[in-house]
């Protein structure tokens, strides 16, 4: 299968602890694209989180900053209490607009400003969740021709937002949480050959 | 090349820049775009380009356009640690001077002012004190002028200011309704209301601290660099500068003139001699 992307964006509420430290700790530190990552919190619980993921992966993982150019091998986190927006020109914004789907970080928000930048070279995937968060997204992402996955809810912590994304008819693959890591490597290396 | 929708977004915004003088050309693009679109969607038009004739003829429809755009989501004591350090590291400066000017920008409904008004009346402050308290959207400024909120914000606002290291009890500073609470007048009496904007607008002299908290945030990056100089211009030597959490000056000219007191929550102090140099290189 081919499919050139240039970004993975990746949705995930409750459980989504587990789930990333699964996730991310399987990525090979020269990942060819940037993961964003939208984790439902609050203002104010960062830190340790991020600290965590990141001592365990190989990719770099770190909160995502106003402004920032997006960069490969990079794994960002959108800040709580804050939405994450991509810009045309590769950067993150932040913004305070109202929850939606009562969370602030969004997923819907994430993916719909990324589905309009990358377009058809986007992958989208929802993890597990207690929400529907993220089924607008994955609309939108499928919508300009991107990629989407959702997590196999029979293994996600939570099955309610894997569920609702599924029920969109707009997700391409349904994976147990596991064959992520290794499904997206096998995409990028039918593009670039081994890196 | 454009694609049709920047296009007519930028033919949108010169429309409105035209005919209402509000510049929006300098905002960040992603939610811009999106909050264009939440109009346009609650507008029941199909294309962009056709809000404009009922933006430039009908002013109900611009104001409800320029509330949508203008992001007014606030609440008391945002951040409450970031108002436990204004307590910790600012107040005993402003404490040394006999009278001290403050400067809340883009208050939205105005939370924000109300919280710094009762911080600065805990702590013996309010009655040497004036606030100016600005944000370019007049509708959001009569209500915060006013001092009424809807009820159910109080048990955040309660909790937070708790939080904040509030000395007494929260209840004191509000009169409740059953659907509403209305912020004790005396609160108000040195706090000016009035409309400024950062776009085009110019300093206001001699502040002792300045907050402009999740406004930079919705700005391209000249846009910040104009406002952080403003901000600049408008402080003291020593006086405070705090932004939101999530924002920056390292990149900015004015980086240099300022050291950070709080860097994780913002708050940076002005420091001397450092202008001269910032004039020579720009
Ligand atoms: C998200 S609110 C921030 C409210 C408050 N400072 C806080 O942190 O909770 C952003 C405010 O900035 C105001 N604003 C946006 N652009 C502005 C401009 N060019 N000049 C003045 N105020 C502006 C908006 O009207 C809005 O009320």
């Amino acid at each position: 299968m081919k499919v050139d992307f240039s970004a993975v964006v990746v949705g995930v509420s409750a459980g989504g602890f587990q789930a990333l430290h699964t996730l991310l700790p399987m990525l090979p530190k020269a990942f060819p694209a940037p993961v964003i990552v939208v984790q439902h919190r609050m203002a104010g619980e960062d830190d340790y989180f991020v600290e965590s993921l990141n001592s365990k992966s190989l990719v770099t993982v770190k909160e995502a900053e106003e402004k920032e150019e997006i960069r490969p091998g990079t794994a960002y986190i959108a800040p709580g209490g804050y939405h994450l927006l991509i810009e045309k020109d590769h950067t993150f914004s932040l913004s305070v607009d109202e929850p939606v789907c009562y969370a602030r970080p969004s997923i819907d928000v994430l993916f719909e400003t990324a589905a309009r930048v990358y377009g058809s070279h986007l992958v989208g995937i929802i993890l597990t969740g207690a929400n529907n968060d993220g089924s607008n997204g994955i609309k939108t992402i499928k919508q300009g021709n991107g990629l989407t996955i959702a997590q196999d809810p029979e293994t996600a912590e939570v099955n309610l937002m894997p569920q609702s994304a599924i029920a969109t008819h707009c997700v391409d693959f349904i994976l147990p949480l596991e064959d992520i890591p290794s499904f997206l490597t096998n995409l990028v290396e039918d593009n670039h050959g081994n890196f | 090349m454009m694609n049709n929708e920047e296009i007519e977004i930028k033919v949108l915004l010169n429309a409105i820049q035209l005919k209402y003088g509000y510049d929006f050309t300098q905002y960040a693009d992603a939610s811009l775009t999106r909050r264009i679109h939440k109009s346009l969607s609650d507008s029941g038009y199909k294309r962009i380009s056709e809000m404009i004739p009922p933006l430039l003829y009908d002013k109900d429809f611009f104001n409800s356009f320029l509330n949508n755009l203008t992001v007014n989501v606030t609440e008391m004591y945002r951040d409450p640690p970031f108002f436990r350090s204004i307590r910790e590291k600012v107040v005993p400066y402003l404490k040394t001077f006999p009278f001290i000017k403050v400067w809340s920008v883009g208050i939205a409904t105005g939370e924000e002012v109300y919280s710094l008004a009762i911080m600065l009346k805990e702590e013996g402050l309010y009655d040497k004190a004036l606030i100016y308290a600005t944000d370019f959207n007049d509708t959001v400024l009569e209500i915060a002028q006013k001092g009424i909120y809807p009820a159910q914000s109080i048990k955040t606002s309660t909790r937070n200011y708790q939080k904040s290291g509030g000395k007494h009890s929260f209840a004191t500073y509000y009169h409740a309704d059953y659907d509403s609470v209305i912020f004790d007048r005396a609160l108000k009496k040195n706090i000016v209301f009035a409309n400024h904007n950062l776009a085009t607008d110019g300093v206001f002299g001699e502040m002792n601290l300045i907050l402009c908290r999740n406004v930079l945030i919705y700005f391209n990056r000249a846009l910040q660099d104009r406002v952080l100089k403003l901000f600049h211009d408008s402080l003291r030597t020593n006086g405070f500068l705090c932004l939101g959490s999530r924002e920056s000056i390292d990149f900015s000219t004015v980086a240099p003139a300022f050291v950070p007191v709080k860097k994780r929550l913002r708050i940076f102090q002005k420091k001397k001699g450092q202008i001269k140099e910032l004039s020579d290189e720009s």
